[in-house]
C-alpha cells in the first residue's frame, strides 16, 4: 500500500477531484447519514471516527487512503490521527480483503486444543497464508487474539459470525459451504451476528 | 447453570436455550429493575457506602474495591458538573470468556448496574465500550438500552424524578491493551489507543479530563442485587475471605469445558473436578493459569486454594479473571508460554521499551527453545528479560502481566525448558 504522503498519490487525489470519474474522495449520502446519529453521543466529534471508519469499510470492504482522506475532512480530524486509529485496530482493514475475512482465533486456550493444526488445514485448502486474500477473492485469512469463547475451543469467526468446537471436517463443511454461497452469485457476505 | 437467585444473583436469568435474547419483561418480572428503583431512592453517598461495605472487588482482574474507588471522584457543588462512567467490555483476556455470557444472556443486568454507579457518582452519561468482535452481545445491549429508555428507566426524568442519564454503546475494533482502563478512555477519545500517566486517576481526571469511573462488566452485574439485598446478604455469598458470587470459567483439556457462578473462595479443585469434570481420560493436570493469559501459573499443589484475591496472591499468582486455564501432562509448556508471550508481544502498544522492544526478544528465544535451538544460557536470559519487564519498569500493566507466566513456568516446568534444550527438540511433539 502506498503511504498518503506519496506524490504520485496526492497527484491522484487531485486529478480525481477534478475528473468525472473520481474515486471515492467524497462520502456518500448514506456513508454520512449514518456518521451524523453518532456526533450526539460523543462531546467530541473524534470519537466518532472509529465508527466513521467502520461506516465506511461496511460499504466500500475497507479503508483505501482516499476513503481515509474522506472521513478526516468529514470530521475534522487530522489525518495522522486518524490513521493511527485506523492502523491501530486489527477490524478495520487498510488493505482490500475477501468477502470472507476468517478470524482464526491463536489464543492460549485454542492453542492447547490444536489451532495450529486447523490453520496448517485451512492453509493448504485455500492456498493462502494469515494476512493473504484467495485468488478469487473470496477468502482472507487472518489470526486473531483471544475471541472468549474458550470452553468452545478451537473457534473462528467469519465476518461476525462464530464457529465453535472446530474439527478437521467441521472446517471442510464450513469454507465448502461459503464457496458454493458465493459461487452462486448471492452477493455480498451474510452480515448477520451468530 | 444452578440459577437460584438468592445464591447465583448473576446468572438467575440465564437459562434457556441460548438463541433466546432476554427481553425487559422477563428481566422485570424476575425482578429485574428493582435495585435501580431501590437506588433512585436513597442518597449517592449511601451507595458508594454499601457498594464499600459490601466487600464487591473489582472482576476485570485487579481486585480493587469497586466503592472505594467510586469514593475518589469529586462530590458537592465544586466539582466538575459532568461526569461520566463507562463498561470495561473489551474482554479480551486470553482465556477469558464470561463478559461475553453475561453481556449476551442478560444485558438488562449490566444496564441496570452501570445506571446505579452513574446515579451514585452523579454522572448524566454512560458508556460501555465493547470489543468489536461481540457483534450479538453488541446487538442485543442496544436493544436493551432501547427498552429500557421506553420504559422510563433511562433518559431524561427516570422514572418521573429529577435523574436523567443516557447510555451509548461505543463498538471498538479489537485490540488487548483497550481493557487497560486509561487506554481505553483515549480510544473513546477517539485517539490512539495508549495509556495514560498516572497519577491523575480517571475518577479525577478521565473521559475528556472529566471525572470518571471504569468498571469491568461483571462488576456492574453485581451492583444491582447488592443494592437490593444489601451488603450483609452480599458478603454472606463468599464462602471465604471475599465476598459474593463471581463467573468462573475452565478451559483446555478437561472433560466438561464452561462457566459457573460459583461463592468466591470456592476451592480450585472443586472448580476444575466437580464443574469442569476434570482432566479428559488419559491426561493428567501439569499446571494451570488461574485468571487468564496474565497470571502465574500455579501447579497441582495448589488445587486446594479458594478463589481469593488474596489466597492466590499469596501463592504467587493472582486472580484475575477468575477463568482458569489447565496445561495438561501431553502439552508442551514452553509451547504454551510461546504462544502467550506472542500474543502478548502483537498486543504491545510500542510506547514503552521493556514491552516493545523486550516481548519480541522473550518470543525469539522460547521460539529457538521450542525448535530445540536453544542454548543452556538462555534459561537466565528469559528470567532477566521477565524481571526487566516486571512492576515498576513499565508505563501500564502489560509487560508486567505478561511476564507472569514466563517467569513461573522457569520455576514450575524448568526441567521441560533444559528438556527441549539438551534433547534439541521439543519432546512432546
Amino acid at each position: 500500500m502506498s503511504s498518503i504522503f506519496e506524490p504520485e498519490v496526492v497527484e491522484v487525489m487531485e486529478h480525481s477531484k477534478s475528473g468525472p470519474n473520481r474515486i471515492e474522495t467524497r462520502l456518500s449520502s448514506k456513508e454520512k447519514e449514518e456518521i451524523d446519529r453518532e456526533f450526539s453521543h460523543y462531546e467530541d466529534k473524534a470519537s466518532v471516527g472509529l465508527e466513521a471508519l467502520r461506516i465506511v469499510q461496511k460499504h466500500r470492504g475497507w479503508v483505501s487512503d482516499e476513503s481515509l482522506q474522506a472521513v478526516s475532512a468529514y470530521l475534522n480530524i487530522p489525518i495522522a490521527q486518524l490513521e493511527s486509529v485506523a492502523t491501530y485496530f486489527q477490524l478495520i482493514f487498510r488493505q482490500p480483503v475477501g468477502k470472507e475475512v476468517i478470524f482464526l482465533c491463536k489464543s492460549a486456550s485454542c492453542w492447547i486444543m490444536g489451532c495450529n493444526r486447523l490453520q496448517k488445514k485451512i492453509e493448504e485448502k485455500l492456498q493462502i497464508k494469515p494476512g493473504e486474500t484467495t485468488e478469487d477473492g473470496i477468502f482472507t485469512l487472518l489470526e486473531t487474539p483471544c475471541l472468549g469463547d474458550c470452553d468452545r475451543a478451537p473457534v473462528m469467526m467469519i465476518g461476525e459470525e462464530m464457529h465453535r468446537n472446530l474439527t478437521d471436517s467441521s472446517i471442510d463443511e464450513i469454507i465448502e459451504n461459503k464457496t458454493l454461497y458465493h459461487a452462486e452469485g448471492s452477493g455480498h457476505a451474510d452480515q448477520s451476528a451468530d | 447453570m444452578l440459577t437460584n437467585p438468592l445464591t447465583n444473583p448473576l446468572t438467575k436469568n440465564i437459562r434457556g436455550p441460548e438463541n433466546v435474547a432476554t427481553d425487559i419483561a422477563r428481566y422485570e418480572d424476575n425482578g429485574g429493575y428493582r435495585g435501580w428503583r431501590k437506588a433512585l431512592q436513597l442518597a449517592p453517598e449511601e451507595i458508594v457506602k454499601r457498594v464499600q461495605d459490601g466487600g464487591l472487588r473489582g472482576r476485570g482482574g485487579a481486585g480493587f474495591n469497586t466503592g472505594l474507588k467510586w469514593s475518589f471522584v469529586p462530590r458537592g457543588e465544586d466539582s466538575p458538573s459532568v461526569k461520566y462512567v463507562v463498561c470495561n467490555a473489551d474482554e479480551m483476556e486470553p482465556g477469558t470468556f464470561k463478559d461475553r455470557l453475561l453481556m449476551e444472556r442478560d444485558p438488562h443486568l449490566l444496564i441496570e448496574g452501570m445506571a446505579i454507579a452513574a446515579y451514585a457518582i452523579e454522572a448524566r452519561t454512560a458508556y460501555i465500550f465493547i470489543r468489536g468482535e461481540y457483534a450479538l452481545a453488541a446487538a442485543r445491549l442496544e436493544l436493551a438500552i432501547a427498552e429500557a429508555k421506553e420504559a422510563g428507566l433511562l433518559g431524561s426524568n427516570i422514572l418521573g424524578g429529577d435523574f436523567s442519564l443516557e447510555v451509548h454503546l461505543h463498538r471498538s475494533a479489537g485490540n488487548y491493551i483497550c481493557g487497560e482502563e486509561t487506554a481505553l478512555l483515549n480510544a473513546l477519545e477517539g485517539r490512539r489507543a495508549i495509556p495514560r500517566a498516572k497519577p491523575p486517576f480517571p475518577q479525577v481526571s478521565g473521559l475528556w479530563g472529566k471525572p470518571t469511573v471504569v468498571n469491568n462488566v461483571e462488576t456492574f452485574c453485581n451492583v444491582p442485587h447488592l443494592i437490593e439485598m444489601g451488603a450483609d446478604w452480599y458478603r454472606g455469598l463468599g464462602r471465604g475471605e471475599d465476598a459474593g458470587s463471581k463467573l468462573f470459567g475452565v478451559s483446555g483439556k478437561v472433560k466438561n469445558p464452561g462457566t459457573w457462578e460459583l461463592p468466591m473462595g470456592t476451592p480450585i479443585r472443586e472448580i476444575i473436578e466437580e464443574h469442569a469434570g476434570g482432566m479428559q481420560d488419559g491426561l493428567k493436570l501439569k499446571g494451570f493459569l488461574p485468571g487468564g493469559g496474565s497470571t502465574d501459573f500455579l501447579g497441582p499443589q495448589h488445587l486446594d486454594l479458594p478463589m481469593d484475591y488474596d489466597a492466590i496472591s499469596k501463592a504467587g499468582s493472582r486472580m484475575g479473571t477468575g477463568t482458569i486455564i489447565v496445561l495438561d501432562d501431553h502439552t508442551c509448556p514452553v509451547g504454551l508460554v510461546l504462544n502467550l508471550t506472542q500474543f502478548f508481544a502483537r498486543e504491545s502498544c510500542g510506547w514503552c521499551t521493556p514491552c516493545r522492544d523486550g516481548l519480541p526478544w522473550v518470543v525469539k528465544i522460547l521460539q529457538r527453545i521450542e525448535n530445540g535451538e536453544g542454548l543452556p544460557e538462555d534459561l537466565d536470559l528469559l528470567r532477566e528479560q521477565a524481571a526487566r519487564m516486571g512492576p515498576g519498569n513499565t508505563f501500564c500493566a502489560l509487560a508486567p502481566g505478561a511476564a507472569e507466566p514466563i517467569q513461573s513456568a522457569l520455576k514450575l516446568f524448568e526441567q521441560d525448558f533444559i528438556d527441549h534444550i539438551t534433547k534439541g527438540c521439543c519432546p512432546y511433539l
